[in-house]
């Protein structure tokens, strides 16, 4: 028998009063899936991820079906939701300097996460903690479990929240931009060790990040979103390789890679004209229609759904010829 | 954790002693000589003399001043000029009285503001916590004195519930003593959980806000517990530090909630005792209340360090 999607978003919608930051987001992610969720900043990553973790801010509506383990969590209560969070789907955070307790020691803080979900004595649930730490690559756990979270470093306490995501074995983990706070070389251990760990639980991940080779080396599919939607969604290679959107093109070709950045400082980095708009004044038609140069009349006027190519362009880049 | 207090317990001995200098200096300096003013104006020469000559007040000042703080730290805050009694007597008395209005009325103040401030922290778009907020307001803008008053003429003259003012002591009549610090100590924590009231308000406001507690719901915790386990554990720091801040204002109330309820308690004391120019125990007893109030902070800073080991843990 084949197990049931980790999650099924279907028409996800997200925002407060008439303003809506998701508009109509849906996709569905395997077991031991690889998701990556790109966009520029205020495209809706964020809100769309919080609102599958059922916390939204306050005063947030959020609407349409989100399946997981069974349920449709959008019409959850709160508190049989909070068996959920943190058991069968948890978060990573952008900033760990914040996210953590300040005033409880570490080890304490991922021993309540066992402590809350299973039936395991304090007594277990530290062992657990403390295995956790280990497979996390943090020498000395004993003595780091100790610890509060202002004499860590910045890699150290994204380690402990990463062990606390995955403590219970969750069927996805959501991970917000889990290393932009970090040192570029901190980066790269602390990815390094998510996947690792996801993987040997078969954790499926739903990865938000700017940084596209991280996509690239870690994900299955990609999802692109543009003003809350979801304007290109596929395998990494294909999107990547030969975007359909022009967003994603823009995107891609803002990115410096070996060929685009010359040796001698000059670069051929090209940007997206214009900005992100404002949820207030979200343009007609395709929302990306006045920074695109191949708008038409009919990209103003009708809103595109994501084809059979995985693009939601009414005028879809060619193909790249191999 | 040794050395923060080591380290807290050293600053409040500096503090007192600092004090202690300026106390010194801003009565027996600033007032000119002692005996003359105890004596008062139509004092003789010889008269004025023979007391200094008596109390030892013709020595230098340095000798006096240790001499005085000595025997401070010895129990003994010298004697009336005027009745020859111990000022140690007659201050253990009124702590009786002064002290247990004190600890209530802060500890009431805060049994009040927590829950409320709490409440309409969470809960600003329901109508009982803009309530809340509007009382709180009010209770700021009353002064303690009003509070008294409309307290006891409702409950004491037109009720007739408990009395008005007065004391017996507590070995006399101790439930009578109890009676007559009701409504004092209402009157205190009423205005004192008004404006705590805020302070907690924004305490939680600001903790539920923070990323650590998005973290306890996103592992599972109910909206309920974070509150329980992790916000109010948090916003205890801050409102400790305020609790800290506003003892002198609890003492300011003390003084105005003695004198409208008549009881002799320390501060009417004090002000007795200014109006009859006993110097000795004037300076003696504000000393005491100055270590009183340096003795609650540092309680207070020893409770900061126990709550946030970023506190404990500095090095
Ligand atoms: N608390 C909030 N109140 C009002 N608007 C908000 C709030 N948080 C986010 N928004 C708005 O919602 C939209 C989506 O924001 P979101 O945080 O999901 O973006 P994002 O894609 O995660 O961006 P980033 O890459 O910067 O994290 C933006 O227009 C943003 O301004
Ligand atoms: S739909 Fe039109 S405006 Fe939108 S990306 Fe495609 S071509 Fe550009
Ligand atoms: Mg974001």
């Amino acid at each position: 028998m084949t197990l049931a999607p980790a999650i099924e978003v279907h028409d996800l919608v997200v925002g407060y009063d008439a303003l809506n930051a998701v508009r109509g987001v849906s996709f569905t992610l395997p077991r031991g899936g690889r998701m990556g969720l790109v966009g520029e900043s205020g495209s809706g990553k964020s809100m769309t991820a919080l609102a599958l973790m059922g916390l939204s801010p306050t005063g947030w509506h959020a609407a349409g079906q989100v399946l997981h383990d069974g349920v449709d969590l959008i019409t959850e209560t709160d508190t049989s939701f909070s068996k959920r969070r943190g058991r069968t789907i948890s978060m990573v955070f952008q900033d760990p300097m914040s996210s953590l307790n300040p005033v409880r020691r570490v080890g304490d803080q991922i021993a309540d996460v066992i402590h809350r979900h299973s039936k395991v004595s304090r007594r277990e649930a530290m062992k657990q903690a403390l295995d956790l730490m280990v497979q996390m690559n943090m020498p000395r756990p004993e003595q780091l479990a100790r610890s509060y979270p202002h004499q860590i470093s910045g890699g150290q306490k994204q380690r402990i929240m990463i062990a606390m995501a995955l403590a219970c074995y969750p069927q996805l983990i959501i991970a917000d931009e889990p290393t932009t706070a970090l040192d570029v070389t901190v980066q790269k251990q602390v990815l390094r060790l998510l996947n690792a760990a996801a993987r040997d639980r078969n954790t499926a991940l739903l990865m938000i990040t700017h940084d596209l080779p991280v996509i690239a080396a870690m994900c299955d599919t990609v999802a692109v979103m543009y003003a809350g939607r979801i304007v290109e969604h596929g395998p990494v290679q294909e999107v990547f390789r030969s975007p359909r959107h022009h967003y994603t093109r823009g995107l891609l070709d803002s990115q410096p890679t070996m060929d685009n950045i010359a040796l001698d400082g000059s670069s051929r980095l090209g940007s997206i004209p214009g900005m992100v708009p404002p949820l207030h004044n979200l343009p007609t038609g395709c929302a990306f229609h006045p920074r695109c140069a191949a708008a038409s009349e009919k990209c103003r006027a009708e809103m595109p759904e994501l084809g059979a190519n995985g693009a939601a362009c009414w005028h879809p880049v060619k193909e790249k010829a191999e | 954790m040794t050395l923060y207090i080591v380290r807290k317990l050293a600053f409040f001995l500096l503090a007192v002693f600092a004090a202690s200098i300026a106390i010194f200096l801003l009565i027996r300096g600033a007032g000119g000589n002692v005996a003359a003013i105890i004596l008062g104006k139509d004092a003789t020469a010889d008269a004025i003399n023979a007391l200094a000559q008596q109390y030892g007040l013709d020595r230098p000042m340095v000798v006096q001043y240790f001499d005085w703080i000595g025997n401070i730290f010895r129990g003994d805050l010298g004697r009336s000029f005027r009745t020859n009694e111990a000022v140690t007597d007659l201050v253990v008395s009124r702590l009786s009285i002064s002290i247990p209005l004190c600890v209530s009325g802060l500890l009431l103040g805060l049994l009040i503001a927590i829950p409320a401030g709490t409440y309409s922290a969470l809960n600003s778009d329901k109508p009982l916590g803009a309530l809340i907020t509007i009382l709180s307001q009010v209770g700021i803008a009353v002064p303690v004195f009003w509070a008294g008053i409309l307290l006891s003429l409702l409950f004491g003259v037109r009720l007739g519930w408990l009395p008005t003012g007065g004391w017996t002591n507590w070995s006399a009549d101790f439930w009578g003593a109890v009676r007559s610090l009701v409504l004092p100590i209402i009157s205190l924590g009423l205005i004192l959980g008004a404006s705590l009231t805020r302070y907690v308000r924004s305490a939680v406001l600001d903790v539920m806000n923070q990323d650590y507690v998005r973290t306890a719901r996103a592992t599972g915790m109910t909206r309920m517990e974070a509150l329980l386990q992790v916000g109010l554990r948090n916003a205890a720091l801050p409102i400790a530090t305020v609790v800290g801040l506003q003892i002198a204002e609890l003492i300011g109330g003390t003084v105005i909630i003695e004198t409208v309820f008549s009881l002799p308690g320390l501060s009417r004391m004090i002000l007795a005792n200014v109006a009859a120019r006993e110097v000795i125990v004037v300076q003696s007893t504000v000393m005491l209340i100055i270590i009183f109030v340096m003795f609650i902070n540092l309680i207070v800073d020893l409770l900061y360090g126990v709550l946030d080991p970023r506190v404990r843990l500095a090095r």
